[in-house]
This record gives structure tokens, C-alpha cells and sequence, in this order.
């Protein structure tokens, strides 16, 4: 039976920030939903069910968050569900949300993903020393630089690239009212000049630990027909892999590629770097632009994708402008940067991004990655209802 | 600290995960939180008139932010409670008590806490409370330190009848309070919740046998039967095809290195000072890498594809531990070549 269309109608995220002192989870999440249900024109009465997602539970230590938000996410009479898939959770989160209109349960659905990382400490979260273990992790960038490192060499790749991508998405940054970071003076050269954190990674090329939310308003089409600008979703995928299995490729994942391949098909797309007019796509460290611009099929794999991020073509006015909102390198609220993504596509074919808007953008691609490169969700929303 | 289970020589050890996580209170929780460091217990008023405590930061009904505060009294009656016979680490006492349901007298709906009496023959619905006050409060929820039988205690408190007060930033007016309080002009935004979690860590069997090879100074994996790889640490059962793996094998205690990071970056709980090398080590034998410390060679000096061999602790410090190897360094050998390790990135 096919799918149910289904569209974004309310897009809604905090301001991001290293420490939101001046509100609790609820008040967070509230943030972004209040945001959300007015851009849909909306209120909570109006909502079927609820589905929130959130980082892993040592990021914040919360975990149950279904339990002690239901009252502020307004979900009492309703049903709420709680998704969990590590660092890609905000897109499984979202997709989850699509389904539940897809299959025609649900009318409305409100999805909401948050990260206070402010009340934690996430590299210690992910460094936790296991008995019998070597102590040798450190972190998310511990984890992810022998893999930048095996993709420089695999493509051999020159040494700015990352530079490249950290400076682009820093200016972007600037257009986006919401962005955490708002460095003006970032360049390539001073992203060359930071400190070498987890060599070859750099501090410029690193993400920064936020403070912040994000609330999706999905509905039916009967629903957005009320819409003057929703974003439709064309395809959603999720693919899932082993963290450990021998010779994985960790540079360029079996499930990305897999996940890729499905939702260019589902979306009816066969050029994807032709078709798509806007990607936000989960960059945590510079360097997983150009691996994953090769990932998602945008560009040839083993050097194809730094060739891209170089040429320019990913800048706000380039062929393929990615992370026009500063991406997850400008802000990084964990449980909610996935959903960024997914919400600043939707921002983009409606219109609505603001001064990081891309002009006449008409399909986008929102992505999220997680774990140890073993989560992949993504979609793509439209401006046109699709066909399919 | 390492246990064997007997039946099954697997290999366990205790493990505590234990960090002091902050929250942000919001201004409604934090407006409770600094009555209770004042001395006055404040309700909010929901849009059906109610007077709830603590107050909810949103309205159930129309979802609003609450914004009306309500001061209560200190004294209320209990509707509901159960005996605590063996209390457990982290509640409020060490001896047996109650937890129970309070009506604050201004306040409609009940309220959680400690319950100080003796026997559950001291207890009963409808019995009158009052607040016991910690001696040093600081805001938070602990600031009362437990309910008492309202002629049980110094009866050093006034019943405050129910009033409205201001929803603007002014100081709560203490009233009764038994002791001096921290700074009573700045509003309490912020609890430090300490979460401890306490775990026996236990190994597989296949892992045990691992680390008991360990132990012996061997280091020993498993092949899949199924894809013939060979797995190190061995994994109960292949992660690409799920057969289980039994056919043990001891790999090589030289290997190379396919990719690493130079860990610049000091972090809480971090047991090595950088900066050090933590790199993928594809022993000879193996068909997945482990990630181990790299040492005598400057860490600049470190390549890809560069050889290197275990170097063992000494052998009475050897526990059932991969960190019985100290390090890896390197052998002195010619790189490998960049085809022999690819299909390992």
C-alpha cells in the first residue's frame, strides 16, 4: 500500500548556545515547539501524538526523558514515543514522526529533539574507561580522526579541505540567527592556525558542545493544504551496521551507501548533485563533508567529494550549497543536530531559511549520522507534492 | 578487582559510572527551589484555580507557562503514605520511615516527601505534618529535610494561610525560617544532581578467554567458520554474519598500525596524559585491529602502515587486562605496504 503524503508545515529551534542557563529541558523543548506550532499555525491541542528523541543518556543523564517532559511536551491524552539512535537521533526521530503520517495513524504529529550538554560533559560521557579495556578513547574526535586520517589517505586529499569546509560553514553561521557560534573572522588560514586537538583534526574543525532544541510539526495532506509553503517529504531512509565487524569500511560505510542508494531512488532522483538544491548534512568534524558528499553518491568515491568541497561548489552560491545554516560545525546540540538538519531542509524548499536561504531551492536533503558511522537517517523534502 | 564466575569462567569486575550533572532549573522550578532555600514552600496556580506544589512549569490544560506563584503553608495533612522498613543508600534516612503524600494546608494537590516517625503505627491518612527545615538550606528539594507530626516537632513555625505573592524577581519573604540561609538576594537557577551508577561489568566467555590468554602473555582470538575471519577480541558471535565463533587462535604480538590519532586534548577521567598515540594495531593473524597506545617513537614520527610489536608490562603487574600490554613501539621494520591494510580503514 503506498505511502500516505506527508508534509512539514512548522519548523522550530532554540537559539543555540554553550550554556542555556536560563531554561530547563522542558522549558528548551517548549522553546522549540512553541516556535514550531506557531510557523504552522498550529497549537498542542491540535496534535495527535508526540515523538521525541534525544542524545545518548550519560550526554545529559537523563534517561527517561518521555517520563518527566509528557507534561511539558503537552502529551498527556496522547501517545509519546522516545527514539534512540546515538548522534543520528534527531533524523530517526524525525523519520519516526513522517511514518506516523505516512501510514495514516496520525493527522499531526509534533517531534521535538533536545541536547543540554551544558549539564554534562560528553567527552567524558564517551570516554568512560571499560574494565579489561585499554583507556586509549577520547572522545567523539578521538573516535572519528583515524578515520579522517584514513579518508585524507585514501584520497589523497590536500591538507586544507577541512579548513575549507570549517571556514564555509563558520560564515554561514553569520546568516543564521540561531547558530551557536558566530566567528566573523574565520578563515582558512586561522582554521590551519587552530590547535591540532586529535591530530589531524583541528579545534576550528571541530563542532562545538551546545545548549538547544528542535521542533517538527508533520501533518497530512489534508492538513497542509492549510500551508502556504510545506515542505513535502519525498523519501526517508534509515540503515543501520555493526560497529565492529572486521574490514568495515569506516571512511565510507556500507549502510550510508546503502541508505543513500534507497532514497535517491524513493525520491525519484538519478543525479543527485544535479537534483538537489540544498544538503544539510551532519558534519561534526570538517572532514566528513567531502567523506560523505562520496557517501551519499554526490560525488566519485576516494577523492571525488574534496574535489567538490575545493572547487567551491558547496558554498552558499556554489552547484551544491551545503550547511547553509552553519551546519553542525556552528552548532551542536547533539540529540537535536540531526533534526536541524532535517528541519533546515524543510526551511529551505519553503522558503523560509532567512538570509541563508538558497534561492529557488525546490528539493533539499537533510542528513544525520550516529554512533561509530553505524546510524544513518536522511530525507528529502520538496516543494512540490511528489509524484510518487 | 576481578571476579571468576566458577560455572563459567567468565571473567567480571566492578565498574561505577558516577558524574556530578547541573540542571537548569527554568524560572518556575528555580522559584520553588528558592522558597525552599528561604524557608517558605511556594505552589503554582494552574488555570483551573488549583494551587499545586512543586509547581509545574506548564499549565496541564492550556500548556501556558505557570506564572503564578502561591506561598503555602509548611503544615498540611497526609492523604496518602507507605512504610520504608530498609531504606536504601541515598534516601533520607537510615532508619525505617515513611514516604508520604502531603496536602500543604493553601495547597490542592499533595506533595512527596520523607515522613519522620518511628513505626508505621505513627502514621495514618489524615494525621496533620509540618515541615522539618535542613539545618543549612541551599535550594533544593532536601532543603526540607522530611515531614514530622505537627505537634512532634520545636513548633517553631506560623500555618501561613494561602497568598498570592508577586511573580516578579523580589525576595521571598522568609518566614519561620530556623536557620541562616546562603545569599538570600540572588534567585536559585541551578541544582547539582551527583548520579552514580554502580555495575558488574561482565565479560563473555569468548572475552574471557581472551583476556585469560592475556594473562598468560598470549593474545588469543577467534575464527568465523563462516567467513574465516578472525576476530580480536573474539566476539561471541561474528558481527558480519552472526555464526558463532569457537576455533580459538593466537595471533601475532606484531602488527601495524593502519590509522591512528594523535590525542591532544586532556579531558575529565582521562587516564593517559597527552599527548599520546592511539592507533589501529592489525596484528599479524588478524582480521580487525585493535586500538592500543603507541610509544617509543615520536608521536610525529608515527605513519601508517608502520610495524610495530606488543611491549608487555612486567609480568607481575599482568592482571586479566589488555593493559598488561603497556604499549605497542615500533619493530624497525620497512612499512607495510598500503595494499596489505586498506580494506581495513
Amino acid at each position: 500500500m503506498a505511502k500516505q503524503p506527508a508534509a512539514v508545515v512548522g519548523v522550530g529551534q532554540t537559539h543555540h548556545r554553550a550554556k542555556r542557563e536560563d531554561v530547563s529541558m522542558a522549558g528548551l523543548c517548549r522553546e522549540a515547539i512553541d516556535r514550531a506550532l506557531l510557523d504552522a499555525n498550529l497549537t498542542l491541542d491540535d496534535i495527535d501524538a508526540i515523538v521525541v528523541g534525544k542524545a545518548p543518556d550519560l550526554f545529559e543523564g537523563v534517561m527517561m526523558p518521555e517520563l518527566f517532559l509528557a507534561d511539558a511536551l503537552g502529551a498527556a491524552g496522547k501517545p509519546l514515543l522516545r527514539v534512540h539512535t546515538a548522534g543520528s537521533v534527531g533524523g530517526s526521530t524525525a523519520i519516526v514522526a513522517a511514518s506516523l503520517v505516512q501510514a495514516g495513524v496520525h493527522r499531526r504529529v509534533l517531534t521535538v529533539a533536545f541536547e543540554k550538554q551544558s549539564e554534562s560533559n560528553a567527552m567524558w560521557a564517551l570516554s568512560v574507561p571499560l574494565p579489561f579495556n585499554m583507556p586509549v578513547h577520547a572522545g567523539a574526535g578521538g573516535y572519528f580522526a583515524p578515520h579522517v586520517r584514513s579518508y585524507i589517505r585514501r584520497s589523497g586529499a590536500p591538507n586544507h579541505v577541512g579548513a575549507i569546509v570549517a571556514a564555509k560553514d563558520r560564515q554561514n553561521a553569520l546568516k543564521n540567527p540561531y547558530a551557536h557560534l558566530k566567528n566573523p573572522d574565520t578563515t582558512v588560514e586561522s582554521v590551519l592556525a587552530s590547535q591540532m586537538l586529535w591530530d589531524p583534526i583541528r579545534y576550528d574543525e571541530t563542532c562545538p558542545s551546545s545548549d538547544g532544541a528542535c521542533a517538527l510539526v508533520i501533518v497530512d495532506e489534508d492538513t497542509a493544504a492549510a500551508s502556504p509553503n510545506p515542505a513535502w517529504i519525498h523519501g526517508t531512509v534509515m540503515r543501520s551496521e555493526a560497529t565492529t565487524a572486521a574490514e568495515r569500511d569506516q571512511v565510507n560505510p556500507q549502510a550510508s551507501r546503502d541508505a543513500a542508494a534507497a532514497l535517491w531512488k524513493q525520491a525519484g532522483i538519478t543525479n543527485p548533485v544535479e537534483e538537489i538544491d540544498a544538503a544539510e548534512i551532519y558534519v561534526p568534524f570538517s572532514w566528513f563533508e567531502p567523506m560523505w558528499l562520496e557517501s551519499l553518491g554526490f560525488a566519485e568515491a576516494n577523492g571525488g567529494g574534496w574535489r567538490l568541497t575545493e572547487s567551491g561548489a558547496t558554498a552558499m552560491d556554489g552547484r551544491l550549497p551545503v550547511n547553509c545554516s552553519g551546519g553542525v560545525l556552528s552548532s551542536n546540540p547533539i540529540g537535536a543536530s540531526g533534526m536541524l538538519r532535517f528541519g533546515e531542509a524543510a526551511l529551505q524548499v519553503r522558503g523560509a531559511a532567512g538570509e541563508h536561504q538558497v534561492d529557488g531551492a525546490r528539493r533539499a536533503l537533510g542528513h544525520a549520522y550516529g554512533g561509530g558511522s553505524q546510524f544513518f537517517a536522511m530525507w528529502v523534502v520538496g516543494s512540490e507534492k511528489p509524484s510518487n | 578487582m576481578f571476579y571468576f564466575r566458577t560455572m563459567t569462567r567468565t571473567l567480571s569486575a566492578p565498574v561505577t559510572v558516577a558524574f556530578d550533572y547541573t540542571r537548569s532549573t527554568g524560572p518556575v522550578l528555580g522559584r520553588f527551589l528558592t522558597g525552599l532555600r528561604d524557608g517558605q514552600v511556594v505552589g503554582g496556580r494552574t488555570s483551573d484555580g488549583s494551587v499545586v506544589v512543586p509547581p509545574p512549569e506548564f499549565d496541564p490544560v492550556t500548556h501556558d507557562p505557570v506564572t503564578e506563584f502561591v506561598d503555602v503553608a509548611p503544615t498540611g495533612t497526609v492523604t496518602s503514605w507507605t512504610w520504608v522498613p530498609e531504606p536504601v543508600a541515598g534516601q533520607p534516612f537510615d532508619r525505617p520511615f515513611a514516604w508520604a503524600l502531603v496536602r500543604l494546608d493553601g495547597a490542592d494537590a499533595p506533595f512527596l516527601h520523607a515522613l519522620d516517625v518511628s513505626s508505621p503505627d505513627q502514621v495514618s491518612t489524615g494525621m496533620r505534618v509540618q515541615v522539618r527545615w535542613a539545618e543549612e538550606r541551599i535550594g533544593a528539594i532536601t532543603d526540607i529535610a522530611c515531614f514530622e507530626p505537627e505537634d512532634g516537632g520545636d513548633g517553631g513555625f506560623e500555618t501561613v494561610a494561602s497568598a498570592t505573592s508577586s511573580t516578579t524577581d523580589t525576595e521571598v519573604e522568609v518566614r519561620g525560617a530556623p536557620a541562616t540561609s546562603p545569599d538570600t538576594t540572588v534567585p536559585v537557577t541551578g541544582v547539582v544532581t551527583p548520579v552514580s551508577l554502580d555495575y558488574l561489568y561482565a565479560a563473555s566467555p569468548e572475552e574471557s578467554a581472551f583476556y585469560r590468554g592475556l594473562n598468560e602473555g598470549r593474545i588469543v582470538g577467534q575464527r568465523c567458520p563462516t567467513c574465516q575471519k578472525v576476530y580480536v577480541p573474539p566476539r561471541s558471535a561474528c558481527p558480519a554474519d552472526g555464526t558463532p565463533t569457537a576455533e580459538e587462535v593466537e595471533v601475532s604480538q606484531t602488527g601495524t598500525i593502519t590509522t591512528f590519532c594523535i590525542v591532544n586534548v586532556p579531558f575529565l577521567g582521562q587516564k593517559i596524559v597527552p599527548p599520546y598515540v592511539s592507533a589501529y594495531v592489525l596484528l599479524d593473524g588478524a582480521d580487525i585491529a585493535v586500538l592500543h597506545l603507541i610509544l617509543g617513537v615520536d608521536a610525529a614520527e608515527v605513519r601508517m602502515g608502520m610495524r610495530v610489536r606488543a611491549v608487555w608490562k612486567p609480568r607481575e603487574e599482568w592482571t586479566y587486562s589488555l593493559e598488561n600490554i603497556d604499549h605497542f613501539e615500533p619493530t624497525g621494520d620497512p612499512d607495510a605496504d598500503f595494499d596489505t591494510y586498506r580494506h581495513h580503514l
